[in-house]
């Protein structure tokens, strides 16, 4: 195969990988602009919401229904997040607020695997596998069903923020939380929609994940895949989640393919994060993100 | 203010347990075998850890209630949850080393890191490391590794009866001159252990190798699939992995259209849950072995009778006979039959590490000994001495199907002119670097 | 009552800027010395000393270096684990080179090396803050992970990748029992901490916390952001390589690199945080709930005599951790250290409430 081709090839399949990451980058993103809080919790909640969805499957529950009872499960989880966690700790430092969901993805990786079991759960959806190719170029048709979910969430989000009331409120909190609370906007309840919107964003991430991987604890360490593709966009950008997806993703699989060999290979997840600190040192808040003010 | 007063009395109530806790209080009793048990069943690697702790836990439960114990000592054991963390491994080793009456039997950490960390301190403590399987390859040499033993086989071992199944497949070793073949491998000591075999091998038969290190844990394997499978193409590929990396890469196999039939993994990347998650994807998919899949055994149908039908069981009854399960229980088998010959020198009493040791040392089953214990079919014969602590490995090779491991090949010696010198160099080193004296063999027998 | 400074007045200057100035306070500390150097030894046993005490002083080492850098100079860092491994393997190399220099400057040097390495990358910290920062340290913490194995004369070009240490002597005294082993750690602990005592009352420490209140004020009023920022990063990438290299001589004695993983990276930040950032005394509250805290949860259900399988008590060690940690932060978000001083505050009322 000629070399161009298989440059697109690998090129192709870095976009689609990258919208894979995106998918769990956006939750964190949706809590981040809303709230403040850098939910290092997101990777247990994909980890969490695939347990509960599998597991619900398993039991022979039809998948319409293990949805609608996954979501419901999140939005109770997101409940009891704001009311035990965020609402005690209203106020504190941003470090304070990630140190506390570093202690709720401790106890969401330990309650969903005591609950449904540390095995792996086989997850199959009917998302077809098996590659197509357009001319000499291979494509991975279950990357391109992801790539086009992911862009159809990001368009259902784009769209709720910008013409919904509960959306329009969200990017009130996302801009000032004091301002937003004098207009009247209950600053608990948009919390509690945030994270369950994170939830569903996570649900979905988990559902395209544990169909890749199968339902197993390292899921969740799919987060650490996402966090480039966070700082690269800026912690605060929805599309910046996606942008920066695509070129992690493809940036990470070109530097393998074509740098790898030179340094002895593996060397895709440092470069992936050395990517997004290169850009951060040309755009400290990352390409889509808020520009940081400073005052003094 | 109440919030205070709260955090204070949790944190004394805290101190004051652990006080309580960190005391060994273990009413000993005192004619009873303690053998320990580290296992992971939580973490990235519990899929993998928790059917090879089921199967440890059941056979040493099987014992005490068909045998009544090792010539009527019973076992007690105590699991130790390492999260197959090294520092979690260190700890429990330390916990449990002294417990039971005469301290515990061996130790089989299931992670090289962890088997790495034991290895310094097996021989101050004196109780013997069994490294099934995995570990140092040149622990093989009991001159050096007195304390050491790679039971079955080492990844050294496996390296070579890959190529050999390889060659055999192809026609002879003469026929690999100018084939392409692909090692993927967890970027880890465990992944990189068997690559001076491969590069050896490489040399002598001619066949080009191409390596592929994966970073741990290996969830994306994309990059490293479309340059093996797209740019160089090999004619065969094995596969050093562990956890999620191998169902991701027989996944990325498939999703490329690679063979799997001439996809090998070694006997670490070859259970069900490697295979599962890919599917349709995994069937032709193939991995070393070192003993049959599958309940087979009259042990399979022994371990259904004492402990399934009377609710005793560790596992779900269909997982018993499964690849890691029969492997944890193999595991522990080969620990009773090290006890039991060692009680044939030393008494029908519980038996300190050092005596254990000897027993391990001195261990020989043959296929009447393995009928007598029920494990017809499952293992080769093996026998250990002062010099070799892997007991003349054979290994394997089996294939999935869908729904269960078949064996396509016969079982294979490894090529013992080239791998005895390369071990006893490497151990040479390790007890240079240590200041220790290896063992004369001739001598002691 | 008892706990008063009446009647201690102050002479000199150096008197007035002790570390210390209560007198009861020196008696304290005089008391924990001597049941660390002297009672400790004597009466535990080697479980305690080997597995318990020992990784609790080398993780309030590392503690302490991070704690420099992240509560200190407010620099958030998660390629802690990183800068140990570069100790560690550093320290091993020294060791394997010049096999006949003393370990106490083995150590020296590797701390060195991994200062060296901390300052190439602390320098993206001139430009990007926060939780960017802390991002970008994780480049930091991967490409260390992959150049302990990658590269070849890291680990001494071994086959597999892992080491294992030579053995420890002093003149001729080899380091190799549990007690030996504690008093080792325990010296070199004290020595360094004592030292960042002394550091973080200096000026040097006095420009971290204006860099990490108010950068730009700090900036404004004389205070070089660059020349700060990197000492900090080098101090504590100091501290956490002696760390690294301690808990591979001492602790686990083969190394491979996911000893000084993400995890481990998180976990010293996990003792900082726990333990209260800013605060010497808090690094090692800190180690201590996080290197004693799962074990001691992990034991509890069988002394108690509860029949739950491993599993479990595993997954229950996890919530309750986590559970823990939201709950000391809602409590006490400033950390142990801030509940210790609290305390003390209380005790010098006592008995009288106000």
């Amino acid at each position: 195969m000629t070399p161009v081709s298989f440059i697109i090839e690998v090129t192709v399949g870095g976009l689609l990988t990258g919208v894979m990451y995106s998918l769990v980058a956006l939750g964190f993103v949706l809590i981040y602009k809303a709230s403040g809080v850098f939910n290092y919790a997101q990777g247990s909640m994909v980890l969490f919401a695939a347990l509960s969805f599998v597991g619900q499957l398993e039991l022979g529950m039809p998948i319409w229904l293990a949805v609608l009872v996954t979501v419901a499960i999140m939005v109770a989880l997101a409940y009891v997040v704001e009311r035990l966690v965020l609402r005690p700790l209203v106020n504190q430092e941003q470090i304070t607020l990630f140190m506390a969901t570093i202690g709720i993805s401790f106890f969401l990786d330990g309650f969903g695997q005591e609950i449904w079991g540390s095995d792996v759960h086989t997850l199959n959806i009917g998302i077809p596998q098996n590659p197509i190719f357009l001319g000499d170029v291979l494509i991975n048709q279950f990357d391109l069903i992801a790539a086009v979910v992911a862009g159809s969430l990001v368009a259902a989000l784009a769209l709720f923020f910008q013409y919904t009331r509960v959306g329009r409120a969200l990017r009130a909190v996302a801009d000032d939380h004091q301002a937003a609370m004098s207009v009247g906007i209950p600053l608990k309840s948009i919390w509690v929609v945030v994270w369950s919107a994170a939830g569903i964003v996570a649900l979905v991430a988990g559902i395209m994940w544990g169909s890749k991987l199968g339902v197993q604890f390292s899921v969740a360490l799919v987060a650490l895949k996402a966090l480039p593709v966070l700082i690269l966009g800026g912690f605060t950008s929805i599309p910046g989640a996606i942008i920066g997806g695509l070129i992690i993703g493809a940036g990470e699989k070109l530097s393998e393919v074509f740098l790898g060999p030179m340094l002895g290979g593996g060397i895709e997840t440092w470069f992936a994060y050395m990517l997004a600190m290169l850009v951060l040192l040309i755009r400290p808040q990352g390409l889509f993100g808020e520009r940081i003010i400073e005052r003094v | 203010m109440f919030g205070h007063r709260l955090v204070t009395s949790v944190l004394s109530a805290a101190i004051a347990t652990f006080a309580l806790a960190g005391i060994d209080a273990t009413a000993q009793a005192q004619n009873e075998q303690f053998i320990p048990s580290l296992v992971y069943r939580t973490g990235p690697y519990a899929p993998n850890g928790i059917p090879f702790a089921n199967g440890y836990a059941d056979y040493l439960a099987l014992v005490n209630e068909r045998d009544g114990g090792i010539n009527g000592v019973k076992i007690i054991t105590e699991e130790c949850e390492t999260g197959y963390a090294t520092d979690r491994g260190v700890e429990c080793y330390e916990r449990l080393k002294n417990k039971g009456p005469t301290g515990a039997a061996a130790f089989s950490p299931l992670s090289t890191g962890i088997t790495y960390a034991l290895i310094e301190r097996a021989p101050v403590d004196k109780i013997p490391i069994v490294s099934m399987g995995y570990g140092r390859a040149d622990s093989a040499d009991g001159a050096v590794f007195t304390w050491v033993f790679p039971l079955l086989g080492t990844y050294w071992t496996q390296a070579d009866t890959l190529v050999h199944y390889v060659a055999m497949q192809e026609g002879g070793y003469d026929k690999l001159k100018g084939k392409k073949i692909a090692f993927i491998y967890h970027d880890s000591p465990y992944g990189k252990e068997p690559i001076p075999v491969f590069q050896a091998l490489s040399k002598i038969h001619g066949f080009e190798l191409e390596m592929y290190p994966v970073a741990a844990p290996g969830l994306e394997q994309k990059s490293t699939w479309l340059q093996l499978a797209r740019q160089f193409r090999p004619d065969w590929t094995f596969m050093w992995g562990w956890g999620v990396m191998n169902s991701t890469a027989i996944k990325e196999a498939a999703a490329i259209g690679y063979p799997r039939d001439h996809f090998i993994g070694v006997w670490w990347s070859g259970a069900e849950p490697d295979v599962i998650p890919a599917g349709d994807g995994a069937i032709g998919y193939k991995s070393g072995a070192m003993h049959a899949a599958g309940p087979v055994a009259a042990v399979h149908q022994d371990i259904f009778k004492y402990l399934y039908d009377k609710g005793k069981g560790a596992a779900k009854r269909e997982e018993v006979g499964q690849v890691l399960y029969n492997r944890g229980m193999i595991n522990a088998a080969l620990v009773v039959e090290a006890i039991r010959t060692a009680q044939g020198k030393f008494g029908n009493k519980p038996l300190t590490g050092e005596q254990v040791r000897w027993g391990l040392e001195n261990l020989n089953l043959d296929d009447k000994r393995i009928k007598e214990i029920s494990f017809d079919g499952l293992i080769a014969p093996l026998k250990l001495s002062c010099a070799n602590h892997e007991g003349e490995p054979k290994v394997r090779i089996q294939q999935w199907d869908g729904k269960k491991w078949t064996f396509v090949s016969d079982w294979l010696t490894p090529d013992e002119k080239l791998l005895r010198p390369m071990v006893e160099e490497s151990a040479n080193k390790y007890a240079k670097d240590k200041n220790i004296t290896p063992r004369d063999c001739a001598k002691e027998s | 009552m008892l706990y008063r400074e009446v009647g201690q007045f102050k002479t000199s200057y150096a008197a007035d800027q002790a570390i210390f100035p209560i007198m009861q306070d020196r008696i304290g500390l005089i008391i924990v010395l001597l049941i660390a150097f002297v009672a400790v030894p004597l009466v535990g046993n080697d479980y305690w000393l080997r597995t318990l005490l020992t990784p609790f002083l080398i993780f309030a080492l590392a503690a302490i270096g991070l704690n420099l850098l992240t509560g200190y100079a407010g620099q958030v860092s998660l390629g802690t684990g990183g800068f140990m491994g570069v100790g560690a393997y550093a320290a091993y190399n020294i060791a394997i080179w010049l096999p006949w220099l003393n370990i106490f400057v083995v150590f020296a040097l590797a701390g060195l090396v991994a200062a060296g390495v901390g300052i190439l990358f602390g320098l993206p910290s001139l430009r990007i803050k926060g939780f960017y920062l802390a991002v970008a340290t994780l480049a930091a913490q991967f490409f260390l992970g992959w150049a302990f194995i990658r590269v070849p004369w890291v680990t001494h070009y071994s086959a597999s990748g892992s080491i294992t240490l030579p053995a420890i002597a002093i003149f001729g005294v080899a380091i190799n029992s549990s007690v030996s082993r504690y008093l080792f750690t325990l010296c070199i602990v004290s020595v360094l901490a004592l030292v960042a005592k002394n550091l973080v009352r200096s000026n040097a420490g006095r420009a971290w916390m204006a860099i990490r209140d108010m950068d730009i004020a700090a900036e404004i009023i004389g205070i070089r952001p660059l020349r700060t920022k990197l000492l900090a990063f080098a101090v504590s990438s100091f501290y956490c390589g002696i760390a690294g290299a301690l808990l591979a001589f001492v602790f686990l004695e083969s190394v491979e690199p996911a000893a000084f993983d993400l995890d481990r990276s998180f976990q010293i930040l996990f003792m900082i945080i726990i333990g209260g950032l800013g605060s010497i005394l808090g690094s090692f509250l800190g180690a201590a709930f996080i290197t004693l805290l799962p074990i001691f949860l992990n034991r509890v259900p069988t002394t108690l005599g509860l029949p739950l399988g491993t599993a479990t008590i595993s997954h229950l060690e996890f919530m309750t951790f986590g559970a823990l940690i939201v709950f000391f932060l809602v409590v006490e978000p400033h950390g142990l250290a801030r509940l210790w001083q609290i305390g003390k505050e209380k005790l010098r009322l006592w008995p009288f409430p106000h």
